[in-house]
């Protein structure tokens, strides 16, 4: 047959995947949907909305069109069969984890996350009997190590914050379909522009859509991507996708929507009972910000190396993290897995410590004091002080958030700039 | 033929150019995945004419059901199959004996001898694919559930 589906290219997707015209009114911008619900034609059109039989919208907490839009935008760049935007990204690790755990279930994750999730797997999960054991990633056979019959996931940042450790995707993919595990990736830190966690077989994908995708510090958001290629009956452990749902009159939803399954259960079940949704401007605001996405990251990881190379030689710097550097232990991994850039978040050490680390973060004049990164705007934060603040010490420097570090988000701005700024409150640290 | 991937145009060639279908394997449970199909598939304005082994008469969805489909009275454009690939075989001797033009397995279905015999019996064959999938996909209700449609258009479409 001569007709072969034609694959458009990433900038392509980012600018058009999921938002065609709109087909009300022609509108060339995606509208943004401002309703809570929408009008049945009649009562057995509500019906069949009800029982999942047509596709449509009922009440903005399940779906809504400038949400679909981004839904599926971000399912396109992922490269997945779905996706189900969410209020934040820690809504989208919860409602990821509740679409198959139940209680006295397992996991496993990595140990060097973002410390929300520690904080989230670790202490908040629990109240819900789901167990999370943190592993050191560095070793991916410390994942095998540590399974039990009770395990359902293995659970990575592609490149952790604020550590910048770049994990081995594909060997932890290996583990987890061994044993019949999902296997989740937090793609935040990376962005689909740098690395598509799917192609090294990561079965869910999250986005803190907060970070660069939304890409200007203004919208709250999270995503979870499904790839529709995990074979849920494969064992007994994800009941929830292939038993039957007493809440729809025992309807199975793998049975039902095949690879499907996980994106029409998160709205239909996910969102319906946990209501972490996204607001329709949220969205407006995310899809507005992915259609730059490319170009932006092109120029967040040519500054970011550019900032990461001059640290490393600052007489007031000790060490820098940042996977682009042939000296750091994960630039092998970063090599293939990141290979446009190691991403725009990263961390150093400055001498003197705690006392230096806040002397740095109050003498910035460029830079913003504050607790985000993905900014286009260049950002600071000193972990031990406020994001890490809640975990142990040993948390705390197993996270890589010791003392003296510092974290980065280097910004799009003129590169010159970025680096005087730097340069400038270093040099009062050492007054400090 | 390829039956691995479908171009967006020979499924929506299909799906526009067929008006009566016959669904084998039709469940009168409204829980079941052929039951959804139905529905979502009169919705849309084809008629849906349940067929079933085990049936013992009655209807479905306002539709009469029968045992084997030599016994429908009308004709037949496809043959929706909702039964395991080992049913196959049979179902395609007697679609190719009834003259339809296209026979449609659903998701997790697929034989790929019989679909060679259809196909040079002048058939047109798809494979491991549900039709309230794709029509969805292919006129953007789906991306109303936030699936990945792989669609990328300009156009205006129609609703
Ligand atoms: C890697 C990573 N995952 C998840 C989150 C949580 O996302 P949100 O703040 O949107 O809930 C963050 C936030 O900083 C993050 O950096």
């Amino acid at each position: 047959m001569a007709e072969k589906p034609r694959t458009p290219g990433f900038e392509t997707l980012a600018i058009h995947a999921g938002a065609s015209p709109d087909p009300a009114t022609g509108a060339r911008s995606t509208p943004i949907y401002q309703t809570t619900a929408y009008v049945f034609d009649d009562v057995d059109h509500a019906a069949s909305l009800f029982n999942l039989q047509t596709y449509g919208y009922i009440y903005s907490r399940l779906t809504n069109p400038t949400v679909s839009v981004l839904e599926e935008r971000v399912a396109a760049l992922e490269g997945g069969r779905g996706a189900i935007a969410v209020a934040s990204g820690h809504a989208a690790q919860m409602l990821a984890f509740f679409s198959f755990m139940e209680p006295g279930d397992q996991f496993l994750a990595s140990n060097k996350l973002y410390g929300g999730s520690i904080t989230q797997f670790g202490r908040s999960f629990k109240k819900f009997g789901w167990e999370c054991v943190f592993v050191d990633a560095d070793d991916p056979e410390n994942f095998r190590r540590a399974l039990t019959p009770r395990c359902k996931a293995i659970f990575v940042e592609t490149l952790s914050n604020p550590t910048g450790v770049v994990v081995d995707l594909e060997r932890i993919a290996g583990i987890a379909h061994e044993a019949g595990l999902l296997f989740i990736v937090d793609n935040t830190m990376a962005s689909p522009w740098l690395c598509r966690p799917m192609r090294w077989g990561a079965d869910l994908v999250i986005h803190s859509t907060t970070k660069f995708l939304s890409g200007h510090g203004n919208a709250m958001g999270g995503v979870v991507v499904d790839s529709g290629r995990f074979d849920w009956a494969q064992n007994d452990k994800f009941a929830s996708l292939t038993q039957p749902e007493p809440a729809y009159h025992g309807l199975r939803f793998y049975e039902t929507f095949g690879d499907l399954a996980l994106t029409v259960h998160g709205h239909a079940v996910g969102l319906r009972d946990l209501g972490a949704t996204m607001a329709p401007l949220n969205a407006f605001l995310t899809i507005t910000g992915i259609e730059t996405l490319p170009l932006r990251m092109e120029r967040h990881v040519q500054n970011a190396q550019q900032v990461a190379e001059q640290l490393a030689s600052h007489p007031a710097v000790s060490w820098v993290a940042y996977a682009g550097l042939p000296s750091n232990p994960y630039h092998a991994l970063a090599r293939k897995y990141l290979p446009k850039g190691a991403g725009s978040v990263f961390t150093f050490g400055v001498k003197g410590g705690y006392d230096a680390g806040v002397a740095l973060v109050e003498g910035v004049e460029l830079f913003s004091h504050l607790a985000n990164v993905g900014d286009t705007r260049s950002l600071i934060i000193h972990p031990a002080s406020t994001t890490h603040r809640q975990l142990t010490e040993e948390q705390q420097i197993a996270a890589g958030a010791g003392p003296d570090v510092v974290r980065l988000s280097i910004g799009i701005e003129s590169v010159a700039d970025i680096i005087a700024d730097l340069d400038q409150a270093l040099n009062k640290t050492k007054r400090a | 033929m390829d039956h691995d991937q479908y171009a967006d145009e020979y499924l929506r060639r299909i799906l526009s150019s067929v008006r009566t279908i016959a669904m084998v394997g039709a469940s009168e449970h409204w829980n079941r995945p052929s039951f959804f199909a139905m529905k979502y598939l009169q919705d849309k304005g084809y008629r849906v004419i349940p067929v079933n082994p085990q049936a013992k008469g009655g209807e479905i969805l306002g539709e009469t059901v029968y045992r084997t489909l030599a016994e429908v009275p009308v004709k037949i454009d496809m043959v929706d199959i909702f039964r395991r690939a080992e049913a196959v075989p049979e179902i395609l001797d007697e679609a190719i004996a009834l003259g339809a033009k296209v026979v449609w397995m659903q998701l997790g279905v697929r034989h790929d001898e019989a679909a060679r015999k259809a196909e040079a019996a002048g058939l047109t064959v798809v494979m491991n694919r549900c039709p309230k999938i794709e029509y969805s996909r292919l006129n953007g209700e789906l991306a109303w559930s936030g699936v990945n449609t792989g669609i990328i258009s300009s156009k205006r479409r129609k609703l």
